[in-house]
């Protein structure tokens, strides 16, 4: 398989009057066609910002380096004109919050044409044709009659299927979902989870699907990536995961998550809080809160090692236990 | 229970809502709240879900008045909470407390987080003296696992995590018997989550405490609860011990509730039975006639536009408002 979006040692930097703020540090990832990448980490871990960086959205006082390729474009060097011909032809992007990235002032169906004859030079029947053809694909009732609505017509879950329908408009080679459903109530978000997991079965795109929520990412994805302050910890397919988790914090976050399906007498906890970016501890970033820490990891920073099933992680006590 | 402790009963909150008028308006009752009945024993955790805008916020101000109720009964040790005048029910909320979703914005910027720990004790025991007030602040911080030298210390030096221990310290320092937790750990990342759940549950053992736990997290729930009380457009849908709501929900939308929380286990998540629901939340203006939940209701008949179900029990411990939770 080839990868279709390939990250490769990103580095996101933002300045602040406090000094730098290291969002990503050296984050490395591909995706490939038909796949479903799950990103995981708590807030602030940079898993947002690894692929606003991509779509060239980072805030002015970010800086992005390192190689993010789309088909041998590297779209960190990509003028803007070059971005516009990228960003919802060839990737687009569903956002937490339908209601603030959705232009309140225009219909649905406006919204919806729009990315057709800007990106591929429809006319405006064209693009209402396929407006409502993509409604309908996300089954959205009374296609017809929403064209004409605006957003604030509509309730969290239908905007957020306008939000995808808006996303597949052109057939894009990516898809970033980032936290799609966590602004939703429980049993509309399990409606958008089915309809990401239709998308994922029948467009052959790649989805990277951004999230906080474990549950989320073992209905959906293939592959997860576990960040922790702007590091990839580890890697592997979804089932490696969840039954074998090799990196303390992916162990100890699947471990203090309340699980509906088990009676939990304690909750584990991961003790501390999470780093501050801008003083990150010295090695390991997870060592203050990591509970089998050692000297080698307050001195020295692991590196993200394969293991030979094809996870791989980042952390010394793991491989030593690997080595015994 | 002999003792009266908590008793809600028929509990109605409507809010006029201004419907259409030019000059006069035009005002419809939103019923946020309308007929919820429980008791809740000391030492107990009654969980209360159910999706936004079902009134389960509403439900946990009503308990406390901070909410006026329209009609019924929030008795509290024998006393009627909603006939008391303003001084009367400043002094019931003594053994009352509540801890609010946002962690933040629920505590003033301007104050450190000692003087907001120490608030409740200057309203309620102003004999204290300042070193007794003090000491008095550093234990509780020290309770609820913040360091004590953090004391004269602003909200926006702590993380979000810490910011919720200082509200439950606020809560707590007065010992009340009472607290109602409205969405506590929603506004916190995961690893944080679990450390206030089971602070709050440490707390609950050591002080014998009662909780009204008001969340939309399913799984939250079933750990820290005793018995669940599942809203739905203000009206009870199940009320139920923890066991039972969640190895037998009788109610279709327990059941869908249930079934669509996501479970971080690939293969379990892939292959279970879900009960979809369609379509979303009807208006709370204008509510489905007879029972509420009817319109998104997989089991749904005539009668259940007619009638409004009414709570039934559905075996030990459990009780149900549906016209088909035998089929």
């Amino acid at each position: 398989m080839t990868s279709v979006l390939e990250i490769d040692k990103l580095f996101v930097s933002f300045a602040t009057p406090d000094g730098a703020v290291e969002a990503v540090t050296g984050v490395s990832l591909s995706v490939e066609a038909g796949e479903c990448l799950g990103l995981v980490g708590e807030s602030g871990s940079g898993k947002s910002q690894t692929f606003m960086a991509a779509m060239g959205l980072l805030a002015d006082n970010g800086t992005a380096t390192g190689h993010i390729r789309l088909d041998g474009i590297n779209l960190l060097s990509a003028t803007e004109k070059q971005l516009n011909k990228v960003r919802g032809e060839r990737i687009a992007m569903i956002f937490q919050d339908p209601m603030t990235s959705l232009t309140p002032h225009m219909k649905i169906g406006r919204q919806l044409s729009e990315v057709l004859i800007e990106h591929q030079g429809a006319d405006k029947e064209t693009g209402r044709r396929r407006a409502l053809e993509m409604l309908d694909r996300v089954h959205i009732p009374e296609a017809e009659r929403r064209l004409d609505m605006y957003p604030h017509e509509l309730s969290g879950g239908l905007r957020q299927r306008v939000m995808i329908a808006m996303a597949l408009m052109c057939e894009p080679e990516v898809i970033i979902a980032d936290e799609p459903t966590t602004a939703l109530d429980v049993t509309v978000q399990a409606q958008i989870l089915d309809l990401l997991t239709e998308v994922k079965d029948n467009l052959g795109a790649a989805i990277v699907l951004i999230t906080h929520d474990l549950g989320v990412v073992a209905g959906l994805a293939d592959r997860v990536a576990v960040m922790y302050a702007g590091r990839i910890v580890e890697q592997g397919t979804v089932g490696d995961i969840f039954a074998t988790p090799t990196h303390p914090y992916t162990q100890g976050l699947l471990a203090c998550t309340p699980r509906l399906d088990v009676e939990t007498e304690e909750l584990v906890t991961i003790a501390g809080q999470p780093p501050n970016l801008q003083n990150l501890p010295t090695g390991c970033s997870f060592h203050p809160r990591c509970p089998h820490v050692f000297d080698q990891c307050k001195a020295q920073r692991p590196s993200l090692e394969k293991m030979p099933g094809g996870q791989a992680r980042a952390c010394f006590h793991a491989a030593m236990g690997a080595a015994e | 229970m002999s003792d009266p402790f908590l008793q809600v009963r028929d509990l109605k909150v409507h809010f006029p809502v201004r419907t259409g008028g030019l000059f006069v308006g035009q005002y419809s009752p939103l019923k946020a709240v309308d007929g919820v009945t429980f008791d809740l024993n000391p030492g107990e955790t009654l969980g209360v879900v159910g999706e936004s805008g079902c009134g389960k916020s509403t439900l946990g101000r009503a308990v406390l008045q901070l909410v006026g109720a329209t009609d019924g009964v929030v008795s509290w040790l024998g006393t009627d909470l909603t006939s008391l005048n303003k001084k009367e029910l400043i002094a019931a909320r003594e053994n009352l407390q509540i801890v609010f979703q946002d962690p933040l914005a629920s505590l003033d910027p301007r104050m450190t987080a000692g003087d907001i720990i120490a608030e409740p004790l200057r309203n309620y025991r102003p004999t204290l003296t300042k070193a007794d007030r003090r000491k008095m602040v550093e234990d509780m911080m020290e309770r609820v696992g913040l360091l004590p030298r953090m004391i004269n210390r602003y909200p926006h030096e702590f993380s979000g995590g810490q910011c919720q221990r200082i509200g439950i310290a606020r809560a707590m320092i007065l010992r009340p018997r009472l607290v109602i937790c409205d969405e506590p750990v929603s506004a916190l990342d995961v690893s944080i989550q679990a450390q206030v759940v089971n602070l709050l549950m440490d707390l609950q053992r050591d002080f014998g405490l009662a909780l009204l736990f008001i969340s939309h997290d399913l799984a939250i729930v079933r750990h820290i609860s005793h018995r669940v009380l599942v809203l739905y457009l203000g009206k009870v849908m199940e009320l139920a011990d923890k066991a039972a709501l969640y190895a037998t929900p009788r109610h279709p939308y327990t059941q869908a509730l249930l079934s669509a929380v996501p479970i971080p286990d690939p293969t379990k998540e892939r292959n279970k039975d879900r009960v979809l629901l369609t379509g979303d939340l009807p208006s709370p203006l204008d509510p489905p006639s007879g029972c509420v939940f009817r319109t998104r209701c997989p089991r749904a008949s005539s009668v259940c536009a007619e009638t409004t179900p009414m709570l039934e029990s559905a075996g030990e411990g459990q009780a149900v408002a549906c016209h088909h939770w035998r089929d």
